[in-house]
């Protein structure tokens, strides 16, 4: 049966009432029983239902002209989800649209405004777009000039980003377009200007795009508190929000509500019915026991190519996408059109990258999370995941790019880098079939951006507190905010909020007669203005060749591990570094040999929940080992026969002796940023109980520390009480609690990255960030920025929620092997010491190492053992 | 720990791990660059950061001082973040500063931040240099200095890279000629050896006293991390 076929048999299967056109919602199609063209009225509630029925959808829809002809010139036809955005539209009522990749979900939530817009023009600001990427916001203006071109519409759209001349930032806010696309950042600018309230003051919409990666960061929170800010000025603004399909959809409706109520949103949820056509690499290769890049099967990915018209092949670092990029070129005999694409490259290769992309030009793009989101490639007929997916969700996604229409179906290859990995790719490919997902839903706004956020609303006109309270837990990711939270981060915005109040001379906000505060002078405002935002990024400088192009980013720390003659591999080629002039550092391309500096590290992200689950119960149930490589099955037998498998709920841990010393393995299935506070914690406990720790290693699946002398009190070990004074004291000493600190300080306005007149690089800021941290933390301890840290720190590095319910879901539930000699299950881990960066190592004796070394040099004594990893 | 004091123009000298330096033979303690108030200074500008830091410095200072009991402390320039900063001090700051120079010898060395007029008001001598027996303290270190100079302003800090990981930290600084100290101040920040603004002043094979948590690690130049190798390229 046709898709028509099928919308009408749903339409006449009780929802539609033959009845002749107008007024109100219809749809209009062709009979199946006798072919002839009929219309039908169903209600809103019924377009709703309609949508989430169906997989595709094609329907005649008598639209208003112009816009029906052009549909029709086109040969294109309104999704049902683009009519039941219409229909909520016209009901006054906030929208969230729920789709996957594709299918015109960005016209949806443009259409209605168009079409107001085309039947009553308005003079002001209309229609305010939000999209998380500025490249976004370019491409949906080209998608939308068509069609307000072709149908002489008439309608000014245009955009405001970063890249925005000044000249014509100016005059939007004085004579603003009636379709304006931005980011959360420019948003966050415009309000902050005394005209924000006759800028917005008739804003009829506010689209949120790509609400999913928006909603539970710190992006997403300014956002929250900008468009809170927005219903106070123009009351009647309507909400759209555009997701992708997310794992907690009533969360999303909250936040996208005007009052944190899930009830005010009207949800369309259009599911995508398609069965991806997902399959896991069978290599004829020897699968590794450990690594991430999967050099082994990239000969086999290559032929793939080979065999489809475009791919694009993901990786989880840029790391990964160099080495993958490189190998490719080498096996590269048919002369492929194959590209590389990350966020460090320089943006003018990106666009390149991606315009050949769009033209169809490419045969494959290696690339990161940087082509995650957005920009529409149709053509697109493979998606290659390298490396474990990480979480379901993100593999949903990244499997959407292939075939990113409705109506195609998506192919996808995911290669396991290991035999971890190869789990885990059952395990999503499992999660794909079932359709779950993954990632937590939105947590509490952080106080550092509510502090920014104050910051800019006292830029641009008086507040008072009361008023301002209310107004912010409009906001879903504050609905929670204390009272006292919310007067700390304002006693902070005006004086640093200090218990000295020191400063009481050189306050930020000044108090009018009447109790309302306003920034009190305009060079706070100017400064605010140049810190707006909250994406702190590592200082980075740029990659040049020697007399030659500027290649792309890299972080500072990268650049300053090495020394000159050291090569390295970036934008798919080796290079050789020559040293830093000015803020570059000068390249020159190598001659062949292998890069002596292996890679740089980039965001790894810690595997879901939801995966980690799956993947532990695939464990435990040898029954489901047969769709498994023949290799790995047999891993896993001689694991049952040599020491246990792990259970789906307890916690299997195993001490061995190898080489002198005593390894406790722990089988959490947390994520690596969990196992990374785990192992910090129990080396604690360990060096305290006498057992001598030496180091630990920790991967997405298993925590290995070794020690002098073994452990025999493990439940004591494990006890959840780690997460009282261990975890302070660790918290206090930390350097991810210093790296944490640092971005708070940024967000929050305490120390600030431009100021007037000076681009200072995050090295010259005014105070090392560590020293103000180490001086408030002994004399502030509950200061509301250090608050914000731990409550920052808990979310992110350090993982603390996760490890807290680990803890407490095993305890009275170890098992505890003891083995004569390390289990197959462990050998990945330990082939990961050495390679990783070995955690739990005193500051002092890393410097009296150094020491060693030199006494060794001096001596000329051979270094049998090398430490550097 | 360290077993051997630096020798200076013959004089041995102990680095301390919170970055002073005793001469024990002449019960001198010295100390660089305290920045006493750029808190408070930067405040003035907006920046609004904890405002502990002078609070913090003089207490480090106050018990190096009831541990040494020196009978002349020497501070080596830019004790004060600004010519006003004086009269910033708390009057807790203030009394404890009286309190510890009370029946010592203080001699302020005059730095580029501490203003003309900046140190009215304070017990102890100010001098743009002094000299003690084979010793001369300056607050910045002269290209052409004879043996034995001891002085601040440079703010050293080096890096070394072990097992994989990279450590910064504060450090004395010396070639056998000069000895530059480590900043004290609480929100003094540093700069590495290799800036030329240091190495230019050092003979190659300098040695470095890093301030570990709870040790000090001498190391020669050669054992450090560059991190900038700024090499000139036209």
């Amino acid at each position: 049966m046709t898709a028509k076929g099928r919308l009408f048999g749903l339409l006449t299967g009780g929802y539609g009432k033959e009845v002749p056109p107008p007024p109100g919602p219809w749809v209009e199609g062709v009979d199946g029983r006798d072919g002839a063209r009929r219309s039908w009225v169903i209600d809103d509630e019924q377009v709703t239902r309609a949508v989430g029925a169906l997989r595709i959808a094609i329907m005649d829809v008598p639209l208003p002209e112009p816009f029906a002809s052009w549909f029709a010139a086109r040969g294109w036809r309104v999704h049902p989800h683009q009519l039941a955005m219409l229909a909520a539209a016209r009901a006054g009522e906030h929208a969230l649209l729920i789709a996957p990749t594709g299918g015109g979900k960005t016209l949806s939530g443009f259409l209605p405004s168009l079409i107001a817009l085309a039947s009553g023009p308005t003079g002001g600001l209309h229609t305010l777009y939000i999209s998380p990427l500025k490249a976004l916001t370019v491409d949906v203006h080209r998608n939308l000039e068509q069609p307000i071109a072709e149908m002489g519409l008439g309608i000014r759209a245009e955009t405001r980003t970063g890249d925005t001349p000044p000249g014509k930032r100016r005059r939007q806010r004085h004579l603003p377009p009636q379709l304006l696309m931005t980011t959360p950042e420019s948003l966050a600018l415009l309000l902050s200007y005394a005209d924000a309230a006759a800028l917005f003051g008739g804003l009829a919409c506010v689209v949120v795009d790509e609400l999913h990666a928006l909603a539970g960061t710190k992006r997403g929170d300014l956002l929250a508190l900008g468009l809170a800010r927005l219903s106070a000025l123009a009351p009647g603004c309507r909400r759209v929000g555009l997701s992708a399909t997310v794992a907690w959809p009533e969360a999303l409706r909250a936040w996208l509500s005007p009052r944190a109520e899930a009830s005010d949103v009207r949800v369309i949820e259009c599911r995508d019915e398609r069965a991806p056509d997902v399959s896991i690499l069978q290599t004829s290769q020897r699968l590794p026991w450990s690594g991430h890049m999967a050099v082994h099967a990239l000969a086999e990915v290559y032929r793939a190519i080979e065999r489809a018209g475009t791919s694009i092949v993901f990786v989880n670092t840029r790391a990964q996408a160099e080495l993958v990029f490189q190998h490719l070129w080498y096996l590269n005999d048919a002369n492929l059109a194959i590209a590389l694409h990350h966020g460090s490259l320089a943006r003018e290769q990106r666009r390149r990258v991606e315009a050949a992309m769009a033209e169809g030009r490419l045969r494959a793009v290696v690339a990161t999370s940087s082509l995650d989101l957005g920009i529409d490639w149709a053509s697109v007929d493979l998606v290659v995941q390298i490396g474990a997916p990480k979480g379901a969700s993100r593999l949903i996604q990244r499997i959407g790019r292939a075939g990113h229409r409705l109506d195609l179906t998506s192919r996808a290859l995911l290669v396991p880098a290991n035999r971890f990995e190869v789990l885990e790719c059952r395990a999503a490919l499992d999660a794909v079939r079932a359709r779950t997902l993954d990632g937590d839903p939105p947590g509490d706004g952080g106080l550092e951006v509510l502090a920014q956020h104050l910051l800019g609303m006292a830029c641009a006109a008086p507040f008072a507190s009361d008023e301002m309270y209310d107004e912010v837990r409009r906001a879903a990711p504050y609905a929670r905010l204390s009272r006292t939270d919310f007067d700390d981060v304002l006693r902070f915005v005006e004086n640093g909020g200090y218990a000295l109040s020191a400063y009481d001379r050189w306050r930020r906000l000044e108090r009018l007669r009447d109790g309302r505060l306003r920034v009190a002078s305009r060079r706070f405002a100017q400064r605010y203005r140049m810190n707006v935002g909250t994406i702190v990024e590592a200082v980075t400088m740029q990659v040049k060749l020697k007399r030659g192009r500027v290649l792309g980013e890299v972080e500072e720390y990268f650049i300053q591990g090495l020394t000159p003659g050291d090569t390295f591999v970036f934008a798919g080629e080796i290079l050789c570094f020559e040293g830093i002039h000015e803020t570059k550092a000068i390249v020159t391309r190598a001659v062949g040999g292998a890069p002596k500096v292996p890679a740089y590290a980039g965001g790894r992200l810690p595997l879901s929940t939801h995966l980690a689950g799956r993947v532990r119960a695939m464990l435990a149930e040898p029954e489901h080992w047969r769709e498994l490589p023949e290799a790995v099955q047999e891993w896993l037998r001689l694991q049952s026969d040599r020491s246990l498998l792990p259970g789906p709920d307890d916690l299997l841990i195993e001490c061995f002796p190898r080489g002198g010393k005593q390894f406790l393995v722990a089988y959490c299935f947390e994520g690596r940023n969990a196992h990374q506070t785990l192992g910090m914690l129990l080396s604690r406990r360990m060096e305290r109980a006498g057992h001598g720790p030496l180091g630990f290693v920790a991967t997405d699946y298993v925590l290995a520390l070794w020690s002098l002398r073994s452990v025999d009190d493990m439940p004591g070990l494990f006890a959840e009480d780690m997460l009282g004074d261990d975890l302070e004291e660790w918290m206090a000493e930390s350097s991810v609690l210093k790296r944490t600190f640092r971005n708070v300080a940024i967000i929050a306005g305490l120390i600030e990255r431009r100021q007037p007149g000076a681009e200072k690089s995050g090295r010259q800021m005014t105070v090392n960030s560590d020293l103000i941290y180490d001086v408030l933390r002994l004399h502030e301890p509950g200061h509301v920025l250090l608050r914000a840290t731990r409550a920052d720190a808990a979310r992110g590095f350090v993982d603390l929620g996760r490890l807290a319910k680990m803890l407490a879901r095993v305890q009275g539930k170890l098992v505890v092997r003891k083995l004569a000699k390390v289990s197959p299950l462990a050998v990945p881990v330990l082939l990961e010491i050495g390679r990783e960066q070995v955690g739990g190592l005193a500051y002092d004796e890393l410097l009296d190492e150094a020491a060693r070394e030199l006494i060794a040099d001096a001596t000329g004594q051979s270094l049998a053992t090398s430490t550097t990893g | 720990m360290m077993t051997a004091p630096i020798t200076l123009a013959g004089v041995d000298l102990w680095p301390t791990i919170e970055g002073a330096l005793w001469w024990p033979a002449e019960a001198t303690l010295m100390v660089a660059d305290l920045h006493l108030e750029k808190g408070s200074s930067l405040a003035r500008r907006g920046t609004l950061l904890p405002p502990y830091d002078s609070a913090a410095t003089l207490a480090l200072l106050s018990r190096l001082i009831n541990r040494l009991a020196p009978r002349r402390v020497v501070c080596l320039g830019d004790s004060f973040h600004d010519a006003e900063a004086v009269d910033r001090l708390s009057a807790d700051d203030a009394g404890l500063l009286h309190a510890l120079a009370r029946g010592r010898q203080w001699e302020w060395i005059a730095g580029n931040h501490d203003g003309a007029a900046g140190f009215a008001g304070l017990d102890g001598e100010v001098a743009t240099e002094a000299s003690l027996g084979p010793l001369v303290f300056r607050h910045r270190a002269t290209v052409a200095a004879r043996t034995g100079e001891v002085s601040g302003h440079f703010h050293p800090k080096a890096r070394v890279a072990v097992a994989g990981r990279r450590i910064a930290c504060r450090c004395f600084v010396g070639d056998g000629q000069r000895l530059i100290l480590p900043a004290f101040g609480a929100y003094a920040g540093g700069l590495d050896v290799f800036d030329p603004a240091i190495s230019t002043l050092l003979s190659p094979g300098f040695n470095v006293w890093l301030l570990g948590r709870v040790r000090i690690h001498r190391l020669s130049s050669r054992r450090l991390h560059r991190p900038r190798c700024v090499t000139v390229m036209r």
